[in-house]
């Protein structure tokens, strides 16, 4: 209602547009050249490393990938948009840098809030146990020791960590990898975001799992966010996205509704 | 071929304005200096809870556990005074072993905190590209990590002084600001080289060499007289070395006889406050400066 009251008071100049959409994320003609280290190359001595210090220079193993090249589309309040393409298309590069971990080198990304990258590798603390990375998590975000405390419990009982016994007290180091990557989202997810951006997360835990998160996330679209899906499984694209955007090589290749760009992802997958 | 239109089909405007008009900002912006602070005061409470975690996963997979947070002082102690005291004889230093003692756990504090302050950026990688938060609460958690460290390392201590006979005073309660003195003086220190060790990992191979000639200049294993042997603007430069006002306060606190370096005792809380509030501020604003830098590469 609020956003309606304010598409009012700018219709002195203009007309309003009754069902105005709010943008959340505007991508604006992006590229992003990130440095990869290629490892140790020699030089790792204490005396090479204070050379190096002192003169400034980087290490020689350095190299440079242009990962995006001038990507351009806006994202609306309340869409789910997949992000498809070949491995190395620039995906995750791209998630990156709309959470403001990546800089552009050329264009802007412009955001509403802070938005939230969840990625299968969003390591905690594994030495402490579970319960403990819930409260630290949720501190991490933001919350309130309150609020934290209010939502510790049902945040465990999402994650289903407890069903094979008591696992929430013991360390995170214990856990399989699919338990850990479910507490992991399960925290998450706890919080109200902006705007929501998912790499690869909902590919991992059971089938029963799989449905809960695919609901938490139609939930957190309900309430007002942008939800933004990296997958390499289309049918968790199909089914949690009406927007698709297909990237390849750092080219935005096609943006539009979910069936029609998946017909023609998967026409050139196979033709390659 | 691509649908990049530039333009805005339903309003007509450019992605920039499209952004402007709705208050959208740009990804990864960084904060200023006074937002930059408020938003850090908002996470206190987690960097409580980060330094207490830290705490207990340190000893975790130690059979004793906890109980090491006491022993590693207690044994550094037996080591050092093992060669000092005992093979190499210092008896120049009344009540050596409380001296030594004493400088060893103050100069622990800064070296600990410094050392895992390096790395506090690096080995937290995956918490700073999941999860956005002031990344100043990492290295600032180090250093409550290291201050809670450092209060079981003086419980030590405190026996250390009454066994070897040193009476209780009123100058006791003196240790008391000194340390918090320090605690500030350890934090900017703390920011200023999670930044350089952010950017540079190289600085973890370095730091080892820089921590033991700066023990070296502090007077920490043998009597602080030693350096006024040395030319006059060398000894006024180890007269203001941080570290070694600190011990000096600390020595000045607990011990009856201590040799010091710094004659007046008001120079030595001036120098130690100074120190405290140039490099806290110092270490902050360089470290915020460096904000959107963090966990990229």
């Amino acid at each position: 209602m609020v956003e309606h009251m304010n598409a009012f008071d700018e219709a002195t100049v203009s007309l309003p547009v009754l069902t105005e959409r709010i943008p959340t994320v505007v991508v604006d003609d992006a590229h992003i050249i990130y440095r990869v280290h290629k490892g140790a190359t020699g030089g790792t001595t204490p005396v090479a490393a204070l050379r190096r210090l002192v003169k400034r220079t980087n290490a020689p193993n350095v190299r440079e990938v242009h990962a995006v090249k001038g990507v351009s589309f806006t994202a609306y309040r309340g869409e789910a948009i997949g992000l498809i393409g070949s491995n190395g298309s620039g995906k995750s590069t791209l998630l990156r840098a709309i959470a403001g971990l990546l800089p552009v080198n050329r264009g802007a990304i412009h955001t509403q809030g802070q938005p939230s990258l969840l990625g299968v590798n969003a390591a905690l603390l594994n030495d402490l146990s579970g319960e403990r990375n819930v409260t630290l998590g949720c501190l991490a975000m933001g919350m309130h020791p309150d609020e934290v405390a209010k939502q510790a419990a049902g945040i465990i009982d999402f994650s289903g960590i407890n069903e094979r016994g008591d696992f929430a007290s013991l360390p995170m180091r214990t856990y399989s990898s699919g338990m850990a990557a479910r507490l992991r989202f399960s925290i998450a997810a706890a919080k109200k975001h902006d705007v929501l951006l998912i790499d690869e997360a909902l590919a991992t835990g059971d089938k029963g799992f799989r449905k809960r998160s695919e609901q938490r996330v139609r939930e957190l679209r309900e309430g007002a966010g942008t939800v933004f899906l990296v997958s390499h499984q289309l049918s968790s694209v199909r089914d949690t996205c009406e927007r698709t955007i297909w990237l390849e090589s750092g080219v935005l290749r096609m943006d539009g509704p979910t069936d029609e760009v998946i017909r023609a992802y998967e026409a050139y997958a196979n033709s390659k | 071929m691509a649908t990049t239109a530039l333009v805005d089909p339903d309003t007509g405007l450019t992605q920039a304005q499209l952004a402007a008009r709705h208050g959208l900002r740009v990804a990864g912006e960084r904060p200023t200096l006074v937002e930059y602070s408020r938003r850090l005061w908002a996470y206190r409470h987690f960097i409580a809870a980060y330094a207490n975690a830290k705490l207990v996963a340190s000893y975790s997979n130690a059979k004793l556990g906890q109980l090491w947070q006491v022993l590693t002082p207690l044994t550094n102690a037996a080591v050092y005074y093992l060669i000092f005291g005992v093979v190499l004889a210092q008896n120049s230093v009344p009540n050596y072993i409380a001296y030594l003692t004493t400088g060893l756990f103050i100069f622990n504090f800064t070296q600990s905190a410094m050392l895992a302050g390096t790395q506090s950026i690096s080995s937290n990688l995956g918490l700073i590209r999941a999860l956005h938060f002031p990344r100043a609460s990492l290295p600032l958690s180090t250093t409550v990590t290291q201050f809670q460290q450092l209060l079981a390392s003086m419980v030590v201590l405190v026996g250390i002084v009454l066994v070897t006979g040193e009476p209780i005073t009123l100058d006791w309660l003196l240790l008391v600001p000194a340390l918090l003195l320090q605690a500030v003086f350890n934090a900017g220190v703390v920011l200023l080289v999670a930044r350089m060790g952010a950017k540079a990992s190289d600085l973890k191979q370095v730091m080892p060499f820089i921590l033991r000639t700066w023990m070296y200049g502090s007077g920490v294993l043998y009597s602080v007289s030693l350096f006024e042997r040395l030319p006059g603007w060398a000894t006024t430069l180890v007269q203001f070395n941080p570290l070694l006002v600190y011990i000096e306060l600390a020595r000045y606190a607990l011990l009856e006889q201590a040799p010091l370096l710094n004659e007046s005792l008001t120079q030595l809380w001036l120098v130690g406050a100074a120190w405290a509030v140039v490099a806290g501020i110092g270490g902050f604003i360089y470290f915020w400066r460096g904000e959107q830098e963090y966990g990229r590469g």
